[in-house]
């Protein structure tokens, strides 16, 4: 199972500024997002774990190099393309602001489909709302739910269009860590029992600890890997890369 | 703190751009009215003041108003023996006698009447010996070319007039004449120009004084005025008096000063009209205006309210922060009058161009920029702009500090329960107001009704959020079917904030419903108009021209000779005085009159005799007349006791009062038909008729034959031309709205880049996008139709009902107009949103996301 590739690139390199003030965030990362696997990524701030997922998850362009979703070479597709890619393909899941204030929980989750026009299945949209746990507050705006709900609800809308892949941007970031474990739990549910591909990008050891895989990076390169990570080996592997690149 | 607001306004270029601009165009057009008719005034003086001589006799005016005098055509004259005697006066240096008669017209090649239905043309005789000068003593006119006429079958024109008819000097101008012969052909021998400037457009054919006499005054040696020259050291007191002792009686010698007063004070009043007619709808630009700079300075307050609160937790006082928001209006305030008094300087000569276009020549007077234009610019421009922003600055100050560390914050707002309460009293006293005006006897009704329907319009507007929650739930439900999730979300970004969108769609409901209201009353007359020529054309003809300028009675005489022809009844529209006030009456032949029309008498007989008249219901009623009683009618030499005979259901046909022929050419007045009825004889076939009469008078384009088909159609024409130019100024009221709506849009996006960043990252497409926009922009557009509408359908029901006794019998709703309105509103909203829309979908997806 772990042999499938959900998505993977090719030598990504992007940089940011010019002359002086030039920061490469990514310098050539070329890794593979296995399929039904839970992929954490880490990595000191300005390491381009952000840049690389903005750039696998469609929203952002590489200066060179390729992003594979499935078959497809992102490379290739124009903004129309790319909207419909992360319309059909592509899940997210942001650090805050992931719903639209004036639509309730119901309408935000179903909303990628209401705006591709299709209706959702019925027992698959059932099983998602039933694994978060939001049956009784369908009916409700954001605004009138906590953090950790408003964060449950931007999941089920990531899962409900059976994407290829869910992308996660410090998802437990503004939670408390009770919340947060609630959102994290359902994450790992979700590639446990739906067999779904999620990456995450996230600085907290515990958050990774929920993972199959976690990928380090530091300034804009792939420096390690680690595969059933605890938060223990996780808070080990970071403060060395931390020296190292301090070094 | 004042750094603070510069930092913002040059922060927000485009935005203050956007609501500055409301003030420029409410401000242009103030200024521009002003302008315009400060330029008008001036040219107008200059006519007045500079062509009066030292002392001028006239005839002695009984009756006192001037503008009716005008259209009455007085028919008295000055022998020719007495400029001898005043000539010979040891104060006077020269004296000549001067005619001038209207209904005179210079016939284009292209047998058109050149002006018409502008300024006068005017037709003066050339006078002999030495020109005299002007009481400032300069000469009234420069020739250009040619000479003065000498003998009959010459003449001379101003050159202006020459030049739009196209004659030269030495070529052969046909003119219609207002007596006998009703064609006159004359050589062309001389052009000049008024040396006081323009003439305002006026026509001025110069004949040489034997030719004038003739036409004008029958042959007679007699003259309508004399002019007088005094020597030099001669006041113009000491001239008129001693002029006055040698005069006939009935006459008078009044000084320059006074005619150029007494024609100073005819012509502002024929321009006050125009005066308050343009202010007016500054006035309407302004208040959409204003709508336009709350709405914008609210939601610019409450972006930066999580701003404005950490200024307050950094100690600026609720003062400070007001102040602040204060100043920045202050500045666009000042920037937009600047640029509207720019702007407004290009609107006057734009309007003077149109106005020259309609034959109000002011090409002789340059524009007139006086310092009251600018003060009232600035000052009507900066206080707008502040009382607008008062209310968000207030509501800026209320933040409280604590607001600047949440994450969103909710701006303080009033209740609504509170402005519904407000427009509720506010409309009510509106419609009270309207009411006063309509049906009860106050002082000025106009005013009442106005001042009622703008209180009317401002309750609509303050209460517009709470009408807007049911109408855009309709909207919601139609988007949805139709749009599926682009639809709901546009529908709810409408909703999100009623009050927001309810002001942003006011601007255009204020437009939209006079413009409602005037249509319906422009269908109303129409119907009112078919209605009235259904039941009263009685005649087969009418021969008259479309501006009701008299011709020569001749026509008449001709037309009954035409085969076919079994009566011609001839009016002539005159105005005559009861109890001080105008009425518009009709002078008839009773017996020719009678085998044409049929007047509908309610009690009495049509009259027959000198002294006598009838009048119509609603006059009756106003001036509470009945059968037999008398009224002393001033004419222009006496004031005639007239007894009333017959009191007639009204009419379009005749005017308010209906008196024999005789009784008015008695009285000192000119004879000139105005209008000709014509029956034709059982037998004759009505298209031979029609044909031969319109040969008849081929020669003449002073008229036209009309049959009752025609004769509809040109009232209904008029009454389109004055509506299409009431459009066109109400217009600029939609302008702005529009302007409104596109700075609404533009605030919102900026106001919810995060959320477009989502539903782009989610999957909406560009195009959805600019949809979404665009779909909440005609929401509002349709909001402030249907707004629109409602409150213009209610002043158009009002209006026509209180007409109803002036003649708007019949109520007419234009639906299809209504509904274009509609139409029209929905693509003004698509418009609107084309700049808003496209900056949303320029958005980036990350950085939008990312936030601030």
């Amino acid at each position: 199972m772990a042999s499938t590739v959900a998505a993977h690139t090719v030598d990504l390199v992007k940089t940011y500024g010019k002359g002086d003030a030039r920061v490469s965030a990514l310098a050539g990362v070329s890794v593979d997002i296995n399929a039904g696997e839970f992929t954490a990524i880490m990595g000191p701030s300005g390491s381009g774990k952000s840049t690389l997922m903005h750039c696998m998850a469609a929203l952002d362009k590489p200066d060179s190099g390729q992003v594979v979703i499935g078959e497809t070479d992102l490379s290739t597709l124009d903004d129309k393309r790319l909207t419909l890619m992360r319309r059909t393909e592509i899940g997210f899941v942001f650090q805050a602001f992931n719903l639209v204030p004036t639509l309730t929980a119901e309408e935000n989750i179903l909303l990628p489909l209401s705006i591709a026009g299709k209706k959702p299945d019925p027992a698959w949209y059932a099983t998602v709302i039933e694994a978060v746990g939001l049956a009784d507050r369908l009916g409700h705006r954001p605004n009138e739910m906590s953090g950790g709900q408003q964060q449950r609800v931007a999941c089920a809308r990531a899962l409900v269009s059976r994407p290829a892949i869910v992308f996660a941007d410090e998802p437990t970031g503004n939670l408390d860590s009770t919340s947060g474990a609630e959102v994290l739990g359902f994450l790992r549910r979700s590639v446990d029992e739906f067999n779904q591909t999620v990456v995450m990008v996230t600085h907290d050891p515990t958050a990774a600890s929920y993972t199959d895989r976690v990928l380090f990076l530091a300034d804009g390169v792939v420096v390690d890997e680690l595969r059933e990570p605890t938060s223990e080996s996780v808070l080990a592997k970071m403060s060395s890369i931390q020296r190292s690149i301090g070094s | 703190m004042r750094r603070v607001t510069w930092r913002n306004l040059f922060a927000h270029k485009l935005r203050l751009l956007l609501s500055a601009f409301a003030i420029v165009l409410g401000i242009a057009f103030l200024s521009g009215s002003l302008v315009f008719t400060d330029t008008l005034g001036r040219s107008f003086d200059q006519l007045a003041y500079g062509t009066v001589t030292d002392v001028t006799v006239r005839p002695a005016t009984e009756a006192g108003d001037a503008v009716s005098m005008n259209i009455n055509r007085d028919a008295r004259s000055i022998p020719a023996e007495y400029v001898e005697k005043v000539a010979n006066l040891p104060q006077v240096k020269q004296a000549q006698g001067a005619i001038s008669g209207t209904g005179v017209f210079v016939v284009k090649k292209n047998n058109r009447l050149l002006g018409g239905t502008g300024a006068p043309t005017i037709g003066l005789n050339a006078g002999v010996g030495e020109p005299i000068p002007n009481a400032a003593g300069e000469q009234m006119v420069n020739w250009l070319k040619g000479t003065e006429p000498t003998k009959e079958g010459e003449i001379a024109l101003d050159q202006r007039s020459a030049d739009n008819a196209g004659y030269a000097v030495g070529e052969t101008v046909k003119l219609a004449m207002p007596g006998d012969p009703p064609i006159v052909k004359a050589k062309l021998v001389g052009t000049f120009e008024f040396a006081s400037g323009g003439l305002a457009g006026a026509t001025l054919v110069v004949f040489d004084d034997k030719s004038a006499q003739k036409y004008f005054y029958g042959g007679e040696d007699v003259f309508s005025t004399i002019a007088v020259q005094g020597r030099a050291g001669v006041s113009q007191e000491e001239l008129a008096s001693a002029v006055a002792k040698v005069i006939p009686p009935g006459t008078e010698a009044v000084t320059g000063e006074k005619l150029g007063a007494e024609s100073k004070d005819l012509f502002d009043q024929l321009l006050g009209f125009m005066n308050t007619f343009l202010l007016v709808f500054a006035g309407i630009a302004l208040v959409v205006g204003t709508f336009l700079i709350v709405n914008t300075f609210s939601i610019l307050v409450a972006q930066r309210s999580r701003e404005l609160a950490l200024l307050r937790a950094l100690g600026a006082s609720r003062k400070q922060v007001s102040r602040s928001v204060l100043t920045e209006a202050f500045v666009i305030g000042l920037i937009g009058s600047t640029l509207g008094l720019a702007l407004g300087f290009g609107l006057a000569m734009a309007l003077k161009a149109i106005f020259s276009n309609f034959g109000l020549d002011l090409s002789g007077t340059a524009l007139v920029f006086e310092p009251r234009t600018i003060a009232a610019g600035y000052l009507v421009g900066v206080l707008v702009t502040m009382v607008a922003a008062w209310i968000p600055a207030r509501r800026a100050a209320r933040v409280p500090p604590v607001a600047a560390m949440r994450d969103d914050v909710a701006m303080p707002e009033s209740s609504l329960r509170w402005r519904l309460v407000l427009a509720m009293l506010l409309g009510l006293v509106g419609a009270a107001a309207m009411a006063a005006g309509l049906w009860l006897d106050v002082p000025k009704p106009i005013i009442w009704v106005g001042a009622g329907i703008f209180g009317v319009l401002m309750a609509v507007a303050l209460g517009s959020p709470v009408v807007a929650i049911p109408v855009l739930a309709v909207f919601g439900v139609i988007y949805r079917a139709l749009f599926k999730a682009v639809g709901q979300l546009a529908a709810q970004n409408a909703r999100r904030n009623p009050r927001r969108t309810a002001a942003t769609a006011s601007a255009l409901m204020i437009g939209l419903a006079l413009v409602t209201t005037m249509s319906i009353l422009g269908a109303s007359i129409n119907r009112s108009i078919d209605a009235g020529v259904d039941r009263e054309f009685s005649a087969d003809f009418l021969v008259q021209n479309a501006t009701a300028q008299p011709f020569s009675p001749e026509i008449a005489t001709q037309l009954a000779a035409v085969n076919g022809v079994e009566a011609v009844a001839a009016s002539q529209f005159i105005v005559l005085q009861i109890d001080d006030s105008d009425v518009y009456a009709s002078a008839i032949e009773p017996v020719e009159f009678a085998k044409v029309f049929k007047l509908d008498f309610v009690s009495g007989v049509a009259p027959t005799e000198r002294r006598t008249m009838a009048v119509s219901e609603s006059t009756a009623e106003k001036f509470d007349l009945k059968v037999g009683d008398v009224v002393d009618l001033p004419f222009v030499t006496t004031t005639e006791p007239t007894t009333v005979t017959g009191i007639f259901a009204d009419s379009q046909v005749v005017g308010n009062v209906v008196v024999p022929m005789r009784t008015v050419t008695d009285a000192g007045f000119q004879r000139a038909d105005t209008a000709l009825g014509v029956k034709i004889a059982p037998e004759a076939g009505f298209k031979t008729v029609q044909a031969a009469l319109e040969n008849a008078v081929a020669d003449n384009p002073t008229v036209v034959v009309q049959d009752k088909q025609s004769f509809a159609e040109a009232q209904r024409a008029q009454v389109n031309t004055l509506l299409y130019l009431i459009y066109a100024l109400l217009a600029l009221a939609i302008v702005i709205a529009v302007l409104g709506i596109v700075n609404t849009l533009a605030l919102s996006v900026i106001e919810r880049t995060r959320e477009i960043g989502l539903l782009r990252a989610v999957g909406l497409t560009r195009p959805q996008l600019r949809r979404m926009v665009r779909l909440e922009s005609v929401a509002i557009a349709i909001l402030g139709a249907v707004l629109g509408i409602g409150a213009g359908l209610i002043f158009g029901l009002a209006l026509q009902k209180s007409f109803a006794d002036d003649g708007i019998t019949d109520l007419a709703i234009p639906a299809g107009s209504l509904a274009i309105f509609v139409l029209v509103s929905a693509v003004v909203g698509i418009l609107a949103a084309v700049l808003p829309a496209r900056r949303a979908a320029k958005l980036d997806v990350l950085d939008a996301i990312a936030g601030e």
